[in-house]
């Protein structure tokens, strides 16, 4: 800077740096003050909309079931009625007498441990029908027929087969949730672009290489497909499978709640449900995005 | 006894009760360190020759020969850039090249020297810059070398190029032309490559094998470019050798083996 000061010359410099300051002070300030003014438009533009169409149903709700009689509550009544559940969700009176967070952290789990079997069984199962025409051609039928069996319909044959409600819940999320990932596994795999086999056959990868370099890469948008759809499903068929089973769970706080005609409890479990629901979307759309960067970039 | 000799390959594509015959009787030898063409109209079967020198496709009859032993399965001793650079998109540029790196040196070279080969080859082709970018971040030409790397960072014995250069503009063509004839000039490469351009066989190539129209292609005529290196682009222009190689190209391809297509166009 004084180099450069010292080269023009003491008389025509000495104005030029303040200029230079009082000109570069709006100059810079302007672009990070409309940055944080277009990032605020922006988060408005995607908050608001949403918040004005809760509000109108809301309101909506209030107004036609605010005359006596009605046979839901309103929302302020759902609120005033399970504000003790809302704001200690913790608390444990022994047996099903929990708080929320147990009843959906017991569902939570039983969730986990099914779809993560229905995970690792799916992308084998989907791996090698990908692969193997004989594997295609023998299974694919069965699982076709399958699939559209409703998860439900397995409770009774799984409650015969455990003669337990802990394991026989995780076994229809597993047999919901594996389908979808079967099949979008299997489509991934065997959409493999032959360029990628021909550079691993001149690389000469052997089959573990093949599977862990190329082809799980390569089918990962697929599998996360699978798996996203999976994971709605799972949340879908729990809820209905605990109203059965009974125990400790979101599902049968929602039967129980029903049975002593508790209806605010059912809305107020609803949106947790429906919240929970969104969430492990998200969580799964996340980590296939975080996964899959190189592969859905191209 | 040549150094790549394809023996006698027919190829015949079978499906269902319909045979289609691709190449009859296809022979040609390629000596150490000479850059070979093959030409020929598209859909000639041309590339599946060079899938059948790779390994990828099995012929119907006839083998391949390198070094007087039989070939008859992929391996990285007939490193192959592909037509349209095949390069992994989920790796970075330097992952691409180090992964058939680790694969064909794992048994004789360290972690280290690993590391530095994959490094030399980048520079090679004048892509150390790019290392870290993902396939989808670099132009068309800059895969193309990408691609190169990886092949030649296989040391592989014969190089194969499987119209390299054909999905690429004309300035990046030329550009990346000079870089592999820079190339197999100092290292030495034993090259076969597929190509329809005129230009580009004649100014590569130390022979061009001219294929006829399929089905069932033969080896029409087979051209030497008695031409010394390095070869300089503009300076060829003038060149009596070059003008008169080119001529014998332009006539066998457009004279005595047009394609249907054309014919049927007058």
């Amino acid at each position: 800077m004084n180099q450069m000061v010292r080269k023009v010359g003491p008389a025509p410099a000495r104005p030029q740096p303040r200029a230079a300051v009082i000109a570069a002070l709006p100059i810079k300030a302007t672009p990070r003050a409309s940055r944080a003014l277009a990032a605020l438009a922006d988060l408005a533009a995607r908050v608001i909309p949403p918040a004005l169409v809760l509000a109108l149903l809301l309101l909506v709700w209030e107004l036609s079931c605010a005359r006596k009689g009605a046979s839901l509550p309103p929302p302020s009544r759902v609120l005033a009625d399970t504000w003790e559940l809302i704001v200690d969700p913790f608390f444990d009176r022994g047996g099903i007498d929990k708080g929320l967070f147990w009843h959906l952290s017991a569902s939570l789990q039983r969730v986990a441990l099914g779809y993560a079997l229905a995970a690792a069984v799916g992308v084998a199962l989907g791996t090698l029908i990908g692969q193997s025409v004989w594997a295609l051609r023998g299974l694919d039928p069965i699982f076709q027929v399958l699939r559209t069996v409703p998860p439900l319909a397995w409770l009774p044959l799984s409650l015969a087969a455990f003669r337990d409600g802990q394991p026989s819940a995780i076994f229809v999320i597993f047999i919901t949730a594996i389908w979808p990932i079967i099949i979008n596994t299997a489509v991934g795999i065997r959409n493999i672009p032959q360029d990628y086999r021909n550079v691993a056959a001149v690389l000469r990868l052997n089959a573990g290489e093949f599977f862990t370099k190329i082809m799980i890469p390569s089918a990962a948008p697929y599998i996360f497909t699978g798996l996203r759809i999976g994971i709605g499903l799972s949340w879908l068929a729990i809820v209905a499978a605990e109203m059965l089973i009974g125990g400790v769970g979101i599902g049968f706080f929602i039967w129980d709640a029903w049975n002593s005609s508790h209806i605010s409890e059912i809305i107020l479990a609803l949106t947790y449900v429906g919240s929970i629901g969104f969430i492990l979307d998200r969580l799964v759309a996340l980590t296939a995005s975080i996964v899959t960067r190189g592969t859905a970039a191209n | 006894m040549s150094y790549l000799k394809i023996d006698h390959v027919d190829k015949t594509f079978t499906r269902g009760a319909r045979q289609t015959e691709v190449l009859r009787d296809v022979t040609v030898e390629v000596e150490k360190g000479q850059y070979v063409s093959i030409i020929g109209h598209s859909g000639c079967g041309k590339s599946t020759l060079l899938n059948i020198v790779a390994g990828l496709t099995q012929p119907t009859r006839g083998g391949v020969l390198l070094e007087n032993r039989e070939v008859n399965a992929p391996g990285p001793d007939r490193a192959v850039v592909f037509q349209n650079h095949s390069l992994l998109p989920w790796l970075t540029v330097y992952d691409n090249v180090r992964l058939a790196v680790d694969k064909v040196f794992a048994a004789t070279k360290g972690r280290r020297e690993r590391h530095a080969w994959t490094l030399e080859n980048l520079d090679l082709v004048q892509m150390g810059h790019a290392k870290d970018k993902r396939p989808h971040e670099i132009s068309g030409g800059m895969k193309q070398r990408v691609g190169l790397a990886r092949a030649l960072a296989m040391q592989p014995k014969v190089l194969l190029l499987d119209e390299p250069f054909g999905a690429l503009d004309a300035l990046t063509r030329a550009h990346l032309q000079d870089s592999v004839m820079a190339i197999q000039q100092s290292l030495g490469n034993t090259v076969l490559m597929i190509t329809h351009d005129v230009d580009e066989a004649v100014l590569l190539s130390d022979r061009v094998v001219m294929m006829t129209n399929g089905p069932g292609a033969r080896i029409g005529e087979v051209l030497e470019v008695a031409m010394g290196r390095p070869r300089k682009r503009l300076e060829l222009a003038a060149d009596p050798i070059y003008i008169k190689s080119r001529q014998r190209l332009l006539e066998f391809l457009y004279a005595r083996h047009r394609t249907p297509q054309l014919q049927a166009a007058e």
